[in-house]
């Protein structure tokens, strides 16, 4: 709960944050405008609340292991269950967790203080949550979208969950409910309460807001950022005021936002009912509201005028929690690469824009590092066979080797060649490991060298496509962010030399990821795929254009849409005539070719 | 004058001090399962009169003394408290063992695990008799709170023991316990032993672990020792004392030697009487005794002098902001959800609603009401806020004094002890403890000592109050002046 001023100021001209700023509200060429019932028009101003778990061994404060999805009532001790006479005692990761993000958003991480929120609930075992109130740990930092748009962050404060009430008869909720049952694994987990200045102003805002928000605290190890497993929580503050005016209206707090696609709804739903009651005269009463994902609809859970008053006061079991500013240099230091840093460096690397789909997409997916160390690969293997970029340069190879791969430790042991034995089961584990996953931990460090990156550099344009591509689209990020970047890089170099085709390629690729034992190579051979030469693929367009005389005569002189839907026709059928392995792109270009 | 009560405390102690009583133990002259029925045969012979139990658990007594005795048989050494009986405050968490707090909305509530105090009492070799009673959730002076029914006081049973710690003051006048455990949220540990003549400690606020004491007023609780002696208050507090993790206010040091100074007297101490503390409010013959034991100390060579310590006059107004307020809070919890007691009701909230009603005592609910309304939003500046800043005072003062002064004396009490059902009304009440809160405010150590009786032939207690962490200069003093009290005997 931050929307109380602890300042106390009841009666104030100039809107304030929860600790006693005014509240700006940033342009943005993306501004959700929505349209009353009159035809008056509305934008959106909308500050995000998300709730992170922290991906800590053990509770906010207490030795209960927080742990996701075991039995009910099993991960609790006496502090979780707030007997008489226990105390909390701090976690000091949770802590730590709390000053990685202020230092990744660049905010200030400062002295805090516990306080205690009074409120009864069955779920809350102390009938007090231990939460931070005027003294939050970290304040006043940014967090830059893919887009460029940034939000600004107000506060991150540290603070106890909640158990987990299940109504039994009745509707499920509360009221009506013949029964309710209590699981206390969840109380007193660690969370981390980002809050966000008021500076989303559309929908996919709040939906890329919440997007880089999670990848930040994944990548930082600071949460596991599930909002399926409720480990990532999102709640809308949503005000509207007249387009283009500079006013701050009376918002309300959408609460049960549990997916993306759940938050850009609520919001545009919430936007328009408040658009709709401004326009026709009536009053928005600043409340919390339920999103229902089955009707699209927002409805009251409690408004602001019964709502109860916490009566916040510092924890007197807890002292003031000071880091100084030595080690909060030290967790700073320790940072990795941050996404916004590493769309910078993936642009950067394969010459496509910041802000490109798939340079986002890989990133948020995590697996721009595999994507990179695999172009580095892609031009180690080029300049290694023959015609290569780099043929006429016999030491690079070595070079690379010799500076980036050993020093560094990676395991660059070759996977096993097509025909060569299964790997020994009697040998010792270490050399039957997967050398490529034993090179897997090492590969984020040597992408970071400027010796790694500019070999990815160095790739191809057309491996440049081929890896985002099959990173993007044929790589799932269950199990597929596994692969070694070396096998990825292999069948990209088969691909790109012309010995697959991308739709030949895709099916190598899966099975890449399902035996962790094959090689593009073993793969491509094992399904019979050859190099479909161009005289060969020819001949059987040819054949294909030939049999069907009518419909060749409508793509040579049709208009464009004619043309592309029959594009579609005749790639398809030259696939069914070579079993899928000719190369769609060849096909399409070769029919432009044959009809001018 | 002489009580109704033809009846007069067993003292000292069947057995002799906590001290004797370890050596012996330790030493195989006695057997701790001896020493264990003599205090049984004292309890037998008079709790029924003085109900300072809630709990009595001879029987595990009885296997713990029993294995005391077996570990010496053996050569082990059970640890300094060897078969020393001890009474310990209902309101600690004791596994096992049901903990009530006097409160009807605890009855019948056992503890999964042990306070930290009473895991360090069983590894200093102590045996645990029974859990003694108290004013409901520690709130009252007088014992008389309890839903249990009151303590009686030993030297007179027609009178209060004093509160909240009566049942554990009365245990060690009585002679059921050589020490007892009890707490200190405003002078819980030093009335009651100035009202029941036994030496009452309560230390410096993180100096003892709180983990396992139910809370009252978690910024002012502490847990402290009841004795018949100095140095066996000082033993206690020594295997009680030092940090506990699990306790984030617990001071990051050992336990301090205090014994070992006992007896290395005050020559040069410095020693204030505070002035503030010596008017209006306080009877005529506690004044008197102060008086004397100011004398006692400047006789034994000490440089005693009077001392203003101003803020203190507010000390009673900040308390009763700052304690209700903590307590509004820490009594949250007993909402008949998880443990004690349940009055079902159609909705969760009005069975949290007439549980809290029944289970609590009238005290308990103003107290809470107090607290909820000083922390409402638009009252917080005005109560909890500006009591803090009086506490900020009295620290102060405080700390100005003892750059003058290694310690400071005072009385314990305003009186000695009062009639059963004599004060009615709570403000009068609360004026009892006007020369004991302003030590919890400040966090600081304070003690009261046996120092004679008033002319009423009841007890008086001084009390010697010291600086952040000063339990040795403090003990000092109090072992003088137990040796110069004044020696009429109480009650003859």
């Amino acid at each position: 709960m931050t929307d109380t001023d602890p300042t106390g100021s009841a009666d104030r001209s100039v809107p304030t944050d929860s600790l006693g700023n005014p509240i700006t509200v940033p342009d943005s060429d993306d501004i959700l405008v929505v349209s009353a019932a009159d035809g008056s028009r509305w934008e959106l101003v909308c500050g995000l609340e998300v709730h992170a778990e922290l991906a800590t061994r053990t509770k906010m404060f207490s030795g209960a292991p927080n742990r996701f999805g075991d039995e009910p009532n099993t991960n609790i001790d006496p502090v979780t269950l707030g007997l008489p006479g226990t105390l909390p005692v701090v976690n000091e990761r949770a802590v730590e967790l709390a000053a990685t993000f202020g230092c990744a958003v660049g905010a200030t991480v400062q002295r805090s203080v516990f306080s205690r929120k009074n409120y009864f609930y069955p779920d809350m075992p102390k009938d007090f949550q231990i939460s931070q109130y005027d003294q939050p740990i970290v304040i006043d930092g940014t967090l830059e979208l893919p887009s460029g748009h940034v939000v600004g962050i107000e506060r991150a404060h540290l603070e106890e969950d909640t158990g987990k009430s299940t109504h039994v008869g009745g509707d499920g909720r509360i009221h009506g409910a013949d029964h309710s049952l209590v699981d206390y694994n969840r109380a007193g987990v660690p969370l981390l309460e980002i809050v966000s200045r008021p500076h989303v102003r559309s929908a996919e805002q709040a939906r890329a807001y919440v997007s880089e928000l999670r990848s930040i605290l994944v990548a930082c190890g600071i949460s596991d950022g599930k909002m399926e497993e409720g480990s990532m929580r999102v709640d809308a503050n949503v005000s509207v005021r007249p387009e283009g005016s500079d006013e701050i209206r009376t918002r309300c707090e959408i609460k049960n936002v549990n997916s993306l696609r759940s938050l850009g709804r609520a919001i545009e739903y919430e936007a328009t009912r408040q658009a709709d009651l401004h326009a026709s005269g009536d009053r928005v009463v600043q409340e919390t509201r339920h999103w229902n994902e089955a009707d699209g609809r927002t409805s009251t859970m409690r408004s602001k005028e019964e709502a109860d008053d916490y009566r916040y006061f510092p924890e007197p079991d807890l002292v003031p929690i000071d880091l100084g500013a030595e080690r909060v240099a030290a967790i700073a230091a320790t940072l990795p690469l941050l996404p916004a840093a590493r769309r910078a460096r993936l642009a950067e690397v394969t010459g496509e824009a910041r802000t490109a789909e798939s340079v986002v997409v890989v990133v948020e997916r995590g697996q721009d590092d595999q994507a990179l160390a695999a172009l580095a690969w892609t031009t180690h293997l080029a300049s290694e066979s023959e015609g290569g970029p780099h043929a006429g340069e016999p030491d690079v190879a070595g070079r690379f080797m010799a500076e980036v791969v050993e020093p560094l430790a990676i395991a660059v042991a070759p996977a096993p060649k097509p025909n060569a034995p299964s790997p020994d089961s009697s040998a010792p584990a270490e050399s039957s490991a997967d050398p490529s996953a034993a090179s897997a931990a090492s590969v984020a460090r040597w992408v970071l060298t400027d010796e790694g990156l500019a070999a990815a550099r160095e790739a191809s344009d057309a491996a440049k496509a081929r890896v985002l591509v099959h990173v993007t689209q044929n790589l799932g990020a269950e199990g597929g962010a596994d692969l070694s970047p070396l096998r990825l890089a292999e069948l990209v170099a088969m691909e790109v030399a012309g010995e697959l085709t991308a739709t030949q390629a895709k099916q190598v690729l899966a099975e890449l990821v399902d035996d962790p034992a094959a090689t593009a190579g073993s793969v491509a051979t094992a399904k019979g795929f050859e190099a479909m030469d161009t005289g060969a693929l020819e001949a059987q367009v040819d054949a294909i254009i030939a049999a069907n005389p009518s419909e060749w005569e409508q793509f040579r002189t049709g208009d464009p849409k004619v043309r592309g839907k029959l594009t579609g026709f005749f790639v398809g059928q030259v696939m069914k005539a070579t079993k899928g392995q000719a190369d769609g792109k060849q096909v399409t270009a070769l029919l432009q070719s044959k009809a001018t | 004058m002489t009580g109704p009560s033809p009846s007069s405390p067993s003292s000292p102690s069947p057995a002799g001090t906590a001290r004797e009583i370890a050596r012996s133990v330790r030493s195989g002259e006695r057997s701790a399962v001896d020493v264990l029925d003599g205090y049984v045969a004292a309890i037998e012979a008079r709790e029924t009169e003085i109900h300072a139990f809630n709990e009595l658990t001879l029987d595990q007594a009885r296997t713990v003394a029993a294995d005391i005795d077996r570990r010496v048989a053996v050569g082990e050494d059970p640890g300094p408290l060897a078969g020393v009986p001890i009474a310990l405050k209902d309101n600690l968490c004791t596994r096992g063992v049901v903990t009530t707090c006097s409160s009807k909305i605890l009855e019948g509530w056992i503890p999964p695990y042990d306070a930290t105090v009473v895991q360090r009492l069983v590894a200093a070799g102590s045996v645990a008799v029974g859990k003694t009673n108290l004013d409901e959730f520690a709130m009252g002076s007088s014992t008389e709170n309890s839903a249990f029914g009151p303590t009686r006081n030993p030297h007179d049973t027609s009178r209060v023991p004093g509160g909240s710690s009566g049942g554990s003051a009365a245990a060690v006048a009585a002679g059921f316990a050589p020490v007892s455990l009890g707490s200190d949220t405003g002078g819980s540990i030093r009335q009651p032993a100035a009202l029941c003549g036994v030496v009452g400690v309560k230390p410096t606020y993180g100096l003892v672990s709180r983990y396992g004491l139910i809370a009252f007023a978690s910024s002012l609780d502490q847990i402290g020792p009841f004795a018949t002696t100095v140095a066996d208050a000082a033993v206690v507090l020594e295997a009680i004392a030092g940090h506990d993790p699990a306790d984030a206010t617990s001071i990051p040091q050992d336990a301090p030697s205090i014994v070992e100074h006992l007896d290395d007297g005050i020559a040069g101490l410095r020693v204030g009487v505070i002035t503030e503390l010596m008017g209006e409010g306080i009877h005529p013959d506690v004044a008197a005794r102060v008086r004397e034991a100011a004398e006692a100390l400047a006789a034994a060579g000490a440089v005693v002098e009077e001392v203003s310590v101003p803020a203190v006059a507010y000390g009673l107004s900040a308390y009763y902001l700052i304690a209700p307020a903590e307590a509004s809070s820490n009594l949250a919890r007993f909402d008949g959800v998880r443990y004690g007691l349940r009055v079902d009701a159609a909705t969760t909230n009005e069975m949290m609603v007439a549980t809290r009603t029944a289970g609590f005592g009238a005290e308990v609910k103003r107290r809470i009401m107090l607290g909820t309304y000083a922390l409402s939003a638009g009252y917080y500046d005005a109560f909890y806020g500006q009591a803090q800043k009086v506490r900020t005072l009295i620290a102060r003062d405080f700390a100005t004094a003892y750059e003058r002064f290694d310690v400071l004396l005072s009385p314990t009490s305003p009186t000695t002890a009062f009639e059963l059902g004599a004060i009615h009304d709570p403000l009068t009440m609360y004026l009892n403890d006007i020369c004991t809160i302003p030590t919890n405010l400040a966090g600081d150590p304070a003690m009261s000592v046996p120092f004679g009786t008033g002319s009423d032939g009841l007890p008086i207690g001084v009390q010697v109050l010291a600086p952040t962490l000063g339990e040795v200069p403090m003990f000092r003093a109090a072992a003088v002046l137990e040796a110069a009290a004044p020696t009429e005997e109480v009650d003859r």
